[in-house]
């Protein structure tokens, strides 16, 4: 049974009013190397920081070997950080700069000498210790930085974006051997990143986070062989992602083409398909064949080819695989039931609450919208708006609430929007329309088409 | 020659009428006695006259008093002006600098009559007073500039490492913030030496600094002695600014 050394238990945090982290529960286990990954301004910096010390909680828990860290001042706490550009002290040489900690801590000298040496032979620095730090590469930083943090042999060590500053290459050979301290030292290391593909190399445990809140827990492989949610499957690796319909049992029905899967839900629930473009397969074979396609673009990746096919029924699908196709080429394909993760919706249409102006006229998310309805002015109305049933204008003015493209998924026929108001909140679109992430959009609902208006049950 | 670099003349003319053309100038006055011969007679009189190296001496003491003065009081100013936990709009560092708008002369006058209101005897009191006054937002600026511009993470880093906040910013925060320091010192430290104004407002000339025995050789027509002193003073500032010079433009610290 592994030991819990760090502990989040309801953790909340807002900035000036901004929801930053949402009620976070998570344990992170003894020796393990866990990474906390999201996109920037998900809270996986917020997290660490917290842990280091340098932020309080607003609301919830925060244990070191279950002993509350909460109010523990942050040079008190057994940790040590891996700052996002180093930090080394330009004033102090590199001895100077690992030294920094134990002298604090009145190690006696010779021990100093002999931990410092230690360090930096097992970074592979062993000569430098006379060197000024801004003499040094990135990647040389980089290991000092490291060793200066590991010298004082810290219960977990913090790593911020600790490879981010530096090249391609010098990254991947920085990874590896991140990846062989830490199983030297055996130190506890929570790791953050926004890089999928470092997370996925690195860690025991990735955590992905979106929008102050835990998205999914889970091994490398887990996460990504199966993802719990769109956002998740869109955030790692290359994805597919598609609307579905189970049509019987482990039966789902996507690209207008039925398929055998192996994950259960209701009959008739709605869901989210995944189908990762590595596991949909060419074949010659009519038996095997599952549905037909036309290959639209063929491009050479290096190990693989990407290639985009245009569907028998009108869906476009990615697809890699080792060999290429010629641009045009009708093809058959399959895929395999265990290569298709169904996924619970997470919402099937934008859920609004508001009061009735009058009977053209509710007000919603503080705008007034022109919804014909047969309630008395200031009823409280439930509103249901499904996704397409909202119109982006280009000009606001054309709107009746304005909102910024927050993020894009495409799901194959459609794109699947996110849409942030002014005021924050979140409304879901599905649009033919190309957008950009950041585009200003008027927002309009098409009167009549799905929209629901319920009176609000009291 | 290309027609960009032709622009630079006005500038080069303006360079060589007010400041290279007065430097000669006074050059020549100091080795020159007053029939136009070349002597190093006006140079020698400064190392015998007693007067002259007495108020040299009180020149410097004043200059590194004031110096000291405003890095004591200069420095926590700034610290707490770039820390966005206790300022957090621009206007205070606004006021801070506000001084700067006005003559020095004017505020000096208006210092010396408040004094004089509150019945207070001008001395050396008041002369650092006024010293500490005028010179103090100079001091403000670049130590304010640097911290400023100091990424937090380096006393981040030193905490997490083990130091206490007072600890950090001893050991990490001082010490980077030195070239702010140093460009404060020489903004302070030289107009001191030379300053005359001030001395002659708020001490009613009781006490005399460097400028003033200049001003006053200058004005009773003794050209070659007040060149000579000038000479010795310019040496002496130049001497300090080339002893701080490369510190200072590793860091930018002046703006």
């Amino acid at each position: 049974m592994a030991e819990k050394i760090i502990e989040f238990k309801h953790v909340s945090k807002s900035f000036d009013g901004k929801n930053v982290l949402n009620d976070i529960n998570l344990y992170v286990n003894k020796g393990e190397f866990l990474t906390l990954l999201g996109p920037s301004g998900c809270g996986k910096t917020t997290m660490l920081r917290m842990i280091a010390g340098f932020l309080e909680p607003d609301e919830g828990e925060l244990l070191l070997d279950g002993k509350p860290l909460v109010g523990i001042p942050p040079h008190e706490r057994p940790l040590n950080t891996v700052f996002q550009r180093y930090a080394l002290f330009p004033h102090l040489d590199v001895y100077d700069n690992i030294a920094f900690g134990l002298k604090l801590k009145k190690v006696p000298q010779d021990e100093i000498d002999k931990r410092v040496r230690r360090v930096l032979k097992l970074v592979a620095m062993s000569d430098y210790e006379d060197r000024d730090v801004d003499t040094l590469s990135g990647g040389q930083q980089q290991r000092i930085a490291i060793a200066r943090a590991i010298v004082n042999q810290p219960k977990v060590l913090l790593l911020d974006e600790p490879l981010a500053a530096l090249d391609l290459k010098m990254r991947k050979d920085m990874q590896i051997e991140l990846k062989e301290m830490h199983k030297k030292l055996g130190i506890t290391f929570i790791y953050v990143t926004h890089d999928q593909e470092e997370a996925l190399t690195l860690s025991d445990t990735i955590v992905v986070l979106n929008e102050g809140k835990i998205q999914q827990i889970g091994t490398p492989t887990d996460i990504y062989n199966e993802p719990v949610n769109c956002f998740v499957a869109d955030f790692i690796g290359e994805s597919n992602i598609l609307k579905g319909r189970m049509t019987g049992k482990r039966r789902v029905a996507f690209i207008k083409h039925e398929f055998d899967c192996v994950d259960d839900f209701d009959l008739d629930e709605k869901v989210d398909v995944v189908v990762r473009p590595e596991d949909i397969y060419f074949t010659t074979d009519p038996a095997k064949c599952q549905f037909k396609a036309k290959v639209n673009t063929c491009t050479f990746k290096g190990v693989h080819y990407e290639m985009w096919v245009d569907t028998d029924t009108g869906y476009e699908l990615m697809i890699q695989d080792y060999d290429p196709y010629p641009v045009g080429t009708e093809v058959m394909l399959y895929i395999d039931p265990d290569d298709i993760q169904v996924m619970k919706k997470e919402r099937t249409c934008n859920t609004l609450h508001g009061t009735v102006k009058d009977a053209e006229t509710v007000t919603l998310l503080d705008a007034d919208f022109p919804l014909p309805n047969e309630f008395e002015a200031g009823t409280k109305v439930k509103v249901e708006i499904p996704f397409e049933a909202i119109d982006l204008m280009d000009n606001l003015d054309d709107g009746f609430l304005d909102g910024e493209v927050h993020s894009i998924l495409y799901m194959g026929n459609h794109y699947h929007l996110t849409v942030k108001t002014e005021d924050g909140d979140f409304l879901w679109v599905d649009t033919n329309d190309i957008w950009d992430k950041g585009d200003l959009v008027g927002i309009r609902f098409k009167a009549g088409e799905g929209i629901k208006i319920t009176k609000e049950d009291e | 020659m290309s027609k960009r670099s032709n622009w630079s003349i006005p500038y080069v003319v303006f360079l060589v009428l007010f400041v290279v053309l007065p430097l000669v100038l006074v050059l020549l006055y100091a080795f020159q006695d007053g029939m136009g011969h070349f002597t190093f007679k006006n140079i020698g009189k400064f190392f015998t006259d007693r007067d002259a190296l007495s108020t040299f001496a009180v020149s410097v003491e004043v200059a590194l008093e004031n110096t000291a003065i405003c890095i004591l009081l200069g420095y926590p100013a700034a610290w707490i002006l770039s820390n966005k936990k206790y300022n957090r709009s621009a206007v205070t560092i606004i006021l801070f600098i506000m001084p700067m708008w006005i003559n020095a002369l004017m505020r000096t006058l208006a210092t010396a009559q408040l004094f004089t209101m509150l019945g207070i005897t001008l001395g050396k009191g008041t002369l650092l007073f006024g010293m500490v006054y005028d010179y103090l937002p100079f001091m403000i600026y670049p130590i304010y500039n640097v911290l400023n511009k100091m990424d937090k993470s380096y006393a981040e880093a030193a905490v997490d490492l083990g130091a206490t906040p007072w600890k950090a910013f001893w050991k990490v925060t001082v010490p980077l913030s030195m070239p702010g320091v140093m460009s404060g010192v020489l903004m302070v430290f030289m107009p001191t030496v030379s300053t005359f104004a001030i001395s002659e407002f708020l001490t009613n000339n009781k006490i005399k600094l460097f400028g003033t025995i200049i001003q006053e050789n200058i004005n009773s027509s003794s050209w070659n002695y007040g060149a000579a002193l000038a000479f010795i003073m310019l040496i002496i500032i130049g001497i300090t600014s080339l002893f701080q010079k490369d510190k200072d433009q590793a860091e930018g610290a002046l703006i």
